[in-house]
């Protein structure tokens, strides 16, 4: 079977791609000369700021260049399809955004991501730069509550970078913006569901095969497989599953505050996700949850995956005021 | 007979080829426990390999600089997981021969070992894991210790790649520690690991290139 994309080479989606996000959104990015894979923030770094570095593999848009701009991340590095960026992009991205008080690398917790962050990290202290890496690790799905750190990192990237992004932007001390960045990750917890899969621009064949009456869940977002294959079920019955996974491990108290994403995965339409929201609200009204913002839409997809993830952030006042912290970037403003 | 940078263009391009005709088959493996990806990423970064390495001048560049171009171009037309991994390989195996105008078979078994090595030490990986050490360690130590039996080089490398084959075959049956296949539990049981199997095909390509030299 055979996929249909709007593309023309699969080999140029990538490049291709980022020229299109460049004549759409001048006034907020612009590439590195001659490292087109290097994406920066107009009106974001600064003299005396930490500079924000986010970046992973294409097909998760607009995670990860859709969220570099003033109040977010100072640059994305831009990798192949569902493929880390090699350290080249990494570092002339710090590079253009160190304001000489530090750069932070944040990213999802992906060995190859792992690998070539951490190289770049390398080659920069030769240049005298101070790179720290918080890594994401807010999918639920990834590994048990108690081995956290080895959780892969999804959708929360949006709660998650925005709070980061902000620290930066409030001009907090490095340690601060580490401290804040790591705050923020800790408190944020996201799982997924898979109904029918995405498949590569160079291969047009689907990643994986899913019955006609099943759902994945937990699905990563690279199409790797989740912690359960079942029987499609309604959509509360796979948000109330979703939810009781989250709220197991939020441990909130009634009062507390949440930050709410109700993620689509690539195909899964608006209706479909209002139709998750409206029941994520009746299970935290239930828990006595208040709801202080949410979003609902295309965040962090996955090529043309249908499915959905849900995320929340377990607020606090610090996180309330740097989530509220105004941004401005190609695709998300508040 | 000494190998040369010649040689060494020759070898790229070879692996090259052996790895743009398994491409589809190494996306089907990684399909299975992972995103389908890494025929892709082999053949770009094999690719881009052996087009830096075959632009060199043979009468102007040594085979230390053979491979740290190879490992220049692969890292930076890969990224992924197996950019870093290999850099790291050609880049020690570039140190290993530093100075020298072309290796004996003695330098080129050395620079196979510290391969091996490096990819060890750059994933943080144990034999075992279900990665591509897991094919490239018992290659590398049945290479040493043929070689220092006295063997030649052909032999070095068929014992060498029927190591890597039974490495990589071994993967079938292990859990994953490493990488995205980590997060999947015994639902990776029954797989070959996709990285230990591209490992595998490039052995295999050293090995041809040792039996066609030594005849």
């Amino acid at each position: 079977m055979k996929t249909k994309k709007l593309i023309n080479a699969g080999a140029d989606a990538v490049d291709e791609m980022l020229q299109g996000v460049l004549v759409a959104h001048p006034r907020h990015l612009y590439a590195v000369e001659d490292v087109p894979r290097a994406i920066i923030a107009r009106n974001g770094p600064r003299k005396g700021k930490v500079g924000l570095v986010i970046g992973g593999g294409s097909g998760h848009e607009p995670t990860f260049l859709g969220y570099v701009g003033k109040g977010l991340a100072d640059a994305a590095a831009i990798g192949n399809v569902f493929a880390s960026p090699p350290p080249d992009p990494i570092i002339a991205c710090a590079k253009a955004v160190d304001g000489g008080a530090g750069v932070l690398f944040m990213y999802g917790n992906y060995a190859g991501d792992v690998m070539n962050f951490d190289m770049a990290a390398e080659m920069l202290a030769l240049d005298e730069i101070e790179v720290r890496t918080v890594l994401t690790t807010d999918d639920v799905a990834s590994a048990p509550a108690d081995q956290r750190e080895e959780r892969r990192g999804v959708a929360g990237n949006v709660f998650i970078f925005k709070a980061a992004g902000a620290a930066c932007d409030l001009l907090y001390s490095f340690d601060e913006v580490e401290r804040a960045a790591r705050h923020a990750n800790a408190r944020t917890y996201t799982m997924g569901v898979a109904l029918a899969p995405c498949s590569l621009p160079q291969t047009l064949k689907p990643n994986f095969l899913i019955g006609e009456e099943e759902m994945e869940i937990g699905m990563g977002i690279h199409g790797e497989p989740g912690v359960a294959r079942e029987s499609l079920k309604t959509a509360d019955a796979v948000t109330d599953e979703l939810m009781d996974s989250i709220l197991r491990e939020m441990k909130a108290e009634r009062g507390d505050r949440v930050a709410v994403l109700v993620n689509s995965l690539g195909s899964t339409p608006m209706m479909e996700l209002y139709i998750m929201m409206r029941r994520v609200k009746a299970r935290l009204d239930e828990a006595g949850l208040v709801i202080h913002t949410s979003l609902v839409g295309n965040y962090c997809t996955s090529l043309e995956m249908a499915g959905a993830s849900i995320t929340v952030m377990h607020l606090d006042d610090e996180l309330q005021r740097l989530i509220d912290h105004p941004c401005d970037c190609a695709m998300f403003a508040r | 007979m000494a190998i040369t940078t010649k040689d060494l263009q020759h070898l790229f391009a070879l692996i090259a080829g052996d790895i743009a005709a398994q491409r589809d088959h190494l996306c089907e493996l990684d399909g299975a426990i992972g995103d389908g990806d890494h025929g892709l990423a082999m053949d770009a970064g094999c690719e881009a390999a052996a087009k830096a390495v075959g632009g060199l001048d043979p009468a102007q560049a040594a085979p230390t600089a053979v491979f740290n171009a190879a490992a220049k171009a692969f890292l930076n037309a890969v990224g992924a997981s197996s950019g870093p991994l290999y850099a790291t390989a050609f880049m020690r195996a570039g140190a290993a021969v530093k100075d020298k105008p072309e290796l004996s078979d003695d330098d080129f078994v050395r620079a196979f070992a510290v391969m091996a090595q490096g990819i060890q030490e750059r994933g943080k990986a144990e034999p075992g894991e279900k990665t591509m050490v897991d094919t490239w360690k018992p290659a590398a130590d049945a290479a040493l210790k043929v070689r220092a039996s006295g063997s030649a080089l052909a032999e070095c490398f068929d014992m060498a790649d029927r190591a890597a084959r039974q490495g990589c075959e071994a993967t079938r049956d292990l859990l994953a520690a490493k990488g995205r296949a980590s997060r999947l539990g015994d639902r990776v049981i029954g797989h070959i690991d996709p990285g230990a199997a591209s490992a595998a095909i490039i052995i295999a390509s050293i090995a041809k290139f040792a039996r066609h030299r030594d005849g």
